[in-house]
């Protein structure tokens, strides 16, 4: 990594960070449903992010990916307007490499096999990176992704962020393997376990999976450990089952704590770099977040729309039904 | 056996659909078929059979056996790019690929608001009387029509079969494409040559009566025509209606051919609780209440698991059952 990029990464997790912040405090004030923080995960969501090329490769995310979404070109407004409401307008702009969120654990891996698989055929170049997290690598969609995977050999990336916990249940209760990587082998494919607080391990190795497979030498999965240091999102309670010092403990290797050190110490970063960087992050979500409060409240209308290329008649006869009935009267 | 049909005459079920794969694979290169066992074999009813050779092991695919995979790498294929044309061996399989069918294939428009859409075809055989073990005859075609964003279309004659795979490939929305195993070598018919397709959500009349209307899909539509000649005997002449697609649901040739008998027979492969039939039943109660004479019957599959292959005579609809329900309409 150069030094600009780790400049460039820092910069993004700390926006990461005021964003999550930030749509946290906006959900305690009722503006935002529900939000699960990337809290922690920085240095494995970004570090791989950074390894890809926007303008060729894909981007397949689970829901915690926010950071590598707007690296390759969400825009932050798109971002806040998942999360407050306006579905419309959180969509992935014409032209961005990239698929929607996906809340169905896992279920995005069979999509990516599939993507790399269509690059492959249509020798478009590019690859494309997923990622789940170590619950998802319980599921067969997990299984069955991997080993098409394996067998058509596609540049498919498998970012397996292991931040160690699935809601609640802890790593030895999802798995009794040593470690998740090693299942790779099992489909043909190389697999590394990273340290994922590691910005820069987590990038070389990705860019190492990347190389593989632009060769025409498929996929690796990758293994980032990482530690969920927030909650699994606004709903939940971890004093309920962690401990603590288990948090104290991962709070030593936070991750934007490493890349900070390593920046100060390597002269690319300074104290005043950071607050005038805070400073622009703070108005960037400003921005993004009024751009979003100034929009239109999408119509009942909304929900018809996107449902088939055509509405069927039955569909729309359903849509002046509920247009009539949301109709202030 | 002929490999390039679709310019024959009189074709099989099978025949029209393996014609229509044919043609559209050389009308657009982004086409490709998927599957288990669709390759080198040609399928296990021989389907595709002689794809392969002609297209190659790249657009003709033999995929490792995972249904899901199937499903959600077509998914991945169709934002890439191509247009997946995928087999599920039977629907019944379909029970391990639900979850990538129903909420990821079928809402992924809708999800991402316009900007990926899934031309993706599902081809799966189904419907019993051919005495297969269990899971391969089921016919749960219902509860997919709770998956908004999916089209659900069941042919019952070659040229329906020619027309609506062809229909299907071209949407640029998913498509369940349900064929009847039962049906695939013994019923033939004239198949249209060249560009040929049936628009989504036009059921057609395929026997004209004056007393008795029976609406049906897929394999039952025949079960009807059986029946209806049975019924003509002791002088009842009943209409039969195929509709060819469960969703769209053509609710306006429904009720315009119920207004013409005023008096219904549903029949389906389903199970009788909460198959489409009802949801046919609610539909005409709601449009043409007025013009029903007689309580809609259903004729269908009873409510327990698929029984033994031997055993399935006492399970699904059979023509008695259809001539019993219909003669109790019509005297009502």
């Amino acid at each position: 990594m150069s030094s600009a990029q780790v400049v460039d990464a820092l910069r993004l997790m700390l926006l990461s960070r005021a964003v999550d912040d930030r749509l946290i405090k906006l959900q305690r004030m009722g503006r935002v449903g529900v939000y699960g923080p990337v809290h922690g995960q920085e240095a494995a969501v970004i570090g791989s992010a950074m390894a890809l090329d926007p303008n060729r490769d894909w981007i397949v995310p689970a829901s915690r990916e926010h950071p590598a979404m707007l690296r390759h070109g969400l825009p932050l407004k798109n971002m806040f307007a998942t999360y407050m409401g306006n579905f419309d307008a959180a969509a992935v702009p014409e032209g961005v490499r990239l698929l929607p969120r996906q809340q169905a654990i896992g279920a995005q891996l069979p999509h990516a096999t599939g993507l790399a698989w269509a690059l492959k055929l249509r020798r478009t170049g590019g690859v494309v990176a997923v990622y789940f997290g170590e619950g998802a690598s319980s599921e067969g969609d997990f299984h069955e992704a991997s080993n098409l995977a394996g067998v058509m050999r596609v540049p498919l990336v498998m970012l397996l962020i292991n931040n160690h916990y699935a809601i609640s249940t802890p790593l030895h209760r999802q798995t009794a393997a040593v470690n998740l990587a090693a299942r790779a082998e099992g489909y043909g494919f190389p697999g590394f376990v990273v340290d994922g607080n590691d910005l820069l391990a987590v990038y070389s190795t990705t860019v190492d999976a990347v190389n593989r497979a632009l060769a025409g030498e498929g996929p690796t999965l990758i293994e980032c450990r990482t530690y969920r240091m927030g909650f699994h999102n606004t709903s939940d309670n971890p004093k309920e089952y962690r401990d603590s010092a288990e948090v104290d403990e991962a709070e030593q290797r936070d991750p934007i704590e490493r890349v900070r050190r390593f920046a100060t110490r390597e002269g690319i970063w300074s104290a005043g770099q950071e607050a005038a960087a805070l400073d622009e992050i703070r108005s960037e979500i400003e921005t993004a977040q009024r751009q979003v409060e100034a929009l239109p409240k999408p119509g009942a209308a909304a929900i018809f729309e996107h449902v088939y290329e055509t509405l069927p008649p039955r569909l729309q006869q359903q849509k002046s039904e509920a247009m009539d009935d949301a109709r202030p009267r | 056996m002929s490999i390039a049909a679709s310019d024959q005459a009189e074709q099989s079920i099978l025949e029209a659909i393996r014609g229509a794969l044919f043609d559209e694979m050389a009308r657009d290169e982004r086409v490709m078929v998927l599957g288990m066992d669709v390759g080198q074999l040609g399928g296990v009813f021989r389907v595709t059979r002689g794809l392969m050779e002609k297209f190659g092991p790249e657009r003709v695919v033999d995929t490792p056996l995972a249904e899901g995979a199937i499903v959600g790498a077509s998914l991945g294929l169709a934002i890439g790019g191509m247009v997946p044309v995928a087999e599920v061996q039977f629907l019944g399989f379909t029970h391990q690929a639900f979850h990538q069918i129903g909420p990821q294939l079928a809402r992924y428009r809708f999800r991402s608001r316009g900007r990926f859409h899934a031309q993706v075809t599902i081809r799966a055989p189904f419907g019993g009387g051919v005495r297969t073990p269990e899971f391969h005859p089921d016919a749960i075609e219902a509860q997919f029509s709770q998956e908004p964003g999916i089209k659900i279309v069941c042919p019952a004659f070659p040229d329906d079969a020619k027309g609506l795979l062809l229909e299907a490939i071209r949407d640029p929305d998913p498509v369940l494409y349900l064929e009847p195993q039962r049906l695939y070598r013994s019923v033939r018919g004239q198949v249209p040559p060249g560009d040929h397709t049936v628009p989504f959500g036009t059921s057609r009349t395929v026997r004209e009566g004056k007393d008795v209307l029976l609406v049906a899909w897929s394999a039952a539509v025949h079960l009807c025509l059986a029946a209806a000649e049975e019924l003509s005997k002791g002088g009842i002449e009943a209409s039969v209606l195929d509709l060819r697609t469960l969703v769209p649901l053509d609710v306006a040739g429904l009720i315009a051919a119920v207004e013409k008998t005023s008096k219904v027979v549903v029949v389906h492969e389903a199970p009788l609780t909460g198959g489409f039939g009802a949801e046919i039943v609610a539909t005409i109660q709601e449009e043409a209440f007025g013009s029903l004479d007689a309580p809609i019957r259903r004729v269908a599959s009873r409510d327990t698991p698929y029984p033994p292959g031997s055993m399935e005579d006492h399970f699904l609809p059979t023509v008695r059952r259809i001539v019993a329900a219909a003669r109790t309409t019509v005297e009502f």
